[in-house]
């Protein structure tokens, strides 16, 4: 029995925290949150230097096979690395890119298809949104029909929406790739609170769209318990980083002539963080590891883990942020990015309550 | 125990409701400082005694003898209506008890007036880099030259101050005094000389607050309230009163309303979220807590009256409790939404202008200032229920 990371696994971790540490600099997170939202300068809808640099490190790689040039790890390898993304809040794509899409291609894709696009992928060439969303639960009546071959609706939500192909699940569990290009297809970037993952609606009217011929229900499913664990993996490593910075700043700060650290309710306040927040690592690792078995617990341990993360991230976004007094509440230190991106992950694939009434659904 | 407020009350609650009814079409649907519409509906009010009500004529208000019944129903009726009950602010709140309590007579009469009005904005001067929780151990030094302190140094998180005509401000004018008596309450123009404001951005991504620096400005030396070296003092009169206006039920009562109408609007897989048994349980928690809230304000409205004893507890805990149960609140306006939960600025999906986003940070602001919710419990666990200070290094 050994549970925990391989020695591969710490130090693929280890170089990418590196990496992120250098090249995802608050800075450089800043200028890219900045520009995002000023609309007379769309300069950067994406952060092509930490793209690449994540390309050049495999992150796209990932899951997908060698034989289609990939890396061929699996979901406990993202999920280690969806961590230090989070921990660094990194505005580049991911869980649509470098999980859902690969995996999507590999349960529901055809050989063809496969060979089509998941070298490009691989390489970063290419960069794949997931249109999901209504598939977790459907918002001011959204929603994708397909019939031969078109989608006809809209879809919220779509994660890695600055991507060159979508993959939309539509209302009757299909999945289908479209291009950004298509006819019919009107796109649209939403603003939220989280700059630092865009995120976007799509409009389909009569637009041409590739089925995947293998989808299901099912395979929809499992995507979503990806997305979900990646999710809640880059909460768990965004709510690291702000513990770790309520900890650093409580030692220096000093009021009444001592560090506020040496006050009990700062430390009691940062002890609770840390009781909530490190157990839901060892969960986090056995959610990623029983989608790599297919376990039969697999979903409900995606659901508790996305819902439970969720609660757990949010109690630390709060706290951390107290402990730093007003300056939490100042964009001085860009506390708030990390706030933001569990409020943003929270929601996304499927809120704690929603996903609590899908675990439930074991009982009946 | 006795509700009722009497008859003599009910109809002065009907006679509030008829007001807000026939003229709300007047209500300004803006909060921006010195606007037309603002200061004429706070003409209106103050004329009609719901506004500055017992603040003697001379002064500009409406000059009503003290009845804490009446402005309670006022405050009640307003929020339930959803319309504001005229100006806020730091210089009505905070500065205009402290001047009616403190301040001289040539000073109620310069700064009482407009300031009522809406055409005097102030901000708040205390915080400093060094000095948050630990006020009393603020730098900004004031050093008496002829007729007129010069005061040096910073405050910072002084919200509005980059719109603020005049400033209350905390300065050191004692240097050898003990921290809590070497402190003066200090009144000044934001145009002299010497100041300079730079605007900072918080997390709502808008620039409320601010860091101000004071480079040998020049005050007057009679532009003190109270005495030299009392300024601790003056300044605690009424940090009361503002914890109390960040929690107020009345108003938590009100957005609690708002979210009901929302949760009967959103829909999920086209369920109405108000249908899903997960989310009525929280709305009921939440009801719950603010039944609780507004009891027990009325308990300690009951307490003002008849200057009972035994509430000291039931109004120490009225910011640590209101401040969370708005954040609160205003988060499970955002499940409510989910995704669109999220929608931020120039999102076409906003909801209620974005206001729960927004006002969910902003709470967490209000956790944190006038008081971290940690400094409440250091005070209701000291002064509430008696037990030791924690020690400390260096005796004020
Ligand atoms: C939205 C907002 C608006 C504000 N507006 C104004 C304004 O207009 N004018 C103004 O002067 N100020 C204003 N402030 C400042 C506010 O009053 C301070 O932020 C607050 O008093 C906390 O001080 P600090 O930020 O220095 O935090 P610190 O005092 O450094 O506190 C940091 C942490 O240490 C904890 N801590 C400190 N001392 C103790 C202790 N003895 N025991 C236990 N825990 C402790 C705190 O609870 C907190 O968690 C505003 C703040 C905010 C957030």
């Amino acid at each position: 029995m050994e549970f925990g990371l391989s020695e591969e696994q710490r130090l693929l971790q280890a170089s990418l925290s590196g990496y992120l540490n250098e090249h995802a600099s608050l800075d450089r997170v800043r200028r890219f949150a900045d520009n995002t939202t000023d609309k007379a300068n769309k300069t950067e809808a994406r952060a092509r230097d930490i793209e690449q640099g994540l390309a050049e490190l495999g992150v796209p790689a990932l899951m997908i096979d060698e034989a289609h040039g990939g890396v061929g790890l699996g979901t406990l390898d993202a999920c280690v690395v969806a961590e230090a993304l989070g921990y660094s809040v990194t505005p580049a794509p991911f869980v649509a890119n470098a999980v859902i899409a690969p995996l999507a291609l590999r349960l529901a894709g055809s050989e063809a298809q496969r060979r089509e696009w998941l070298p490009k992928l691989a390489s970063g060439e290419l960069v794949i949104g997931a249109a999901l969303a209504e598939s977790a639960g459907a918002r001011v009546g959204a929603g994708v029909t397909a019939s031969r071959g078109k989608l006809t609706g809209k879809s919220l939500f779509v994660l890695d929406f600055e991507a060159d192909v979508y993959l939309v699940g539509d209302v009757a569990g299909g999945l289908t790739l479209v291009s950004k290009d298509a006819s019919g297809l009107t796109r649209r970037r939403l603003e939220t609170v989280d700059r630092t993952r865009p995120i976007g609606e799509l409009v389909f009217d009569k637009t041409n769209a590739e089925p995947l011929p293998g989808a299901s229900r099912t395979i929809v499913r499992t995507l979503l318990d990806h997305g979900r664990v990646m999710l809640a993996a880059d909460t768990l490593g965004a709510a690291q980083a702000m513990l770790d910075k309520a900890v650093a700043y409580a030692k220096e700060r000093e009021q009444f002539g001592r560090a506020i650290a040496s006050f009990q309710a700062v430390k009691h306040m940062c002890a609770e963080m840390a009781a909530q927040l490190e157990p839901t690592r060892a969960f986090a690792w056995y959610a990623a590891h029983a989608l790599d078995e297919t376990s039969q617990d697999a979903h409900l341990t995606a659901c508790h883990l996305k819902a439970h993360v969720s609660e757990v991230g949010g109690f630390v976004a709060k706290t951390a942020t107290e402990v730093h007094g007003g300056m939490g509440f100042t964009d001085l230190l860009g506390l708030h990015y990390w706030f933001k991106r569990i409020g943003f992950n929270r929601q996304m694939l499927g809120s704690p309550e929603r996903l609590r009434e899908e675990a439930a659904r074991q009982f009946q | 125990m006795d509700l009722s407020f009497g008859p003599e009350y009910e109809r002065f609650r009907a006679e509030v409701r008829d007001f807000i009814e026939s003229h709300r079409h007047l209500a300004p649907n803006t909060m921006a400082l010195r606007h037309k519409s603002v200061l004429d509906w706070q003409r209106l009010l103050i004329d009609k005694g719901y506004a500055a009500r017992t603040i003697p004529r001379e002064y500009g208000g409406a000059g009503l003898p003290t009845d804490i019944l009446k402005s309670f129903i006022i405050g009640e009726e307003f929020a339930a209506a959803r319309v504001r009950a005229g100006i806020g602010g730091q210089g009505i709140h905070m500065l205009v008890p402290t001047l009616l309590e403190l301040g001289s007579e040539e000073q109620k009469r310069q700064f009482i007036p407009p300031t009522l009005a809406g055409e005097m904005i102030w901000c708040q001067g205390y915080s400093e880099p060094g000095a948050g929780s630990d006020l009393a151990s603020l730098r900004t030094s004031a050093v008496l030259d002829g007729d007129e302190w010069v005061v040096n140094g910073q405050k910072i998180w002084t919200s509005t101050a980059h719109l603020a005509d005049w400033i209350f401000c905390l300065v050191r004018t004692e240097p050898e005094a003990p921290k809590h008596r070497g402190i003066s309450f200090m009144l000044f123009d934001m145009k002299t000389p010497g100041i300079e404001v730079r605007p900072l951005v918080d997390m709502t991504m808008e620039r409320n607050f601010n860091e101000v620096f004071f480079t040998d400005v020049r005050v007057p030396k009679a532009q003190i309230v109270g005495a030299r070296g009392e300024g601790w003092m003056v300044a605690n009169t009424i940090l009361k009163n503002e914890r109390d206006t960040l929690a107020d039920p009345n108003q938590a009562q009100a957005r609690l309303n708002s979210l009901v109408e929302l949760m009967r609007s959103e829909t999920i897989d086209g369920v109405r979220v108000i249908d899903k048994p997960e989310f009525r349980d929280r709305l009921m928690r939440l009801q719950g807590r603010a039944l609780a809230n507004r009891f027990n304000d009325l308990r300690n409205l009951s307490n003002r009256l008849g200057g009972r004893a035994d509430g000291a507890l039931a109004q120490m805990i009225v910011k640590l409790q209101g401040t969370e149960l708005r954040h609160d609140i205003e988060g499970l306006a955002i499940d409510v939404m989910g995704e669109t939960g999220l929608a931020y600025g120039s999102n076409p999906y906003l909801r209620d202008k974005g206001s729960w986003q927004y006002q969910y940070m902003y709470y967490l602001g209000l956790i944190i200032g006038g008081g971290t919710s940690q400094i409440q419990k250091n005070i209701i666990s000291e002064r509430g229920l008696g037990m030791p200070r924690e020690p400390r290094p260096h005796p004020a």
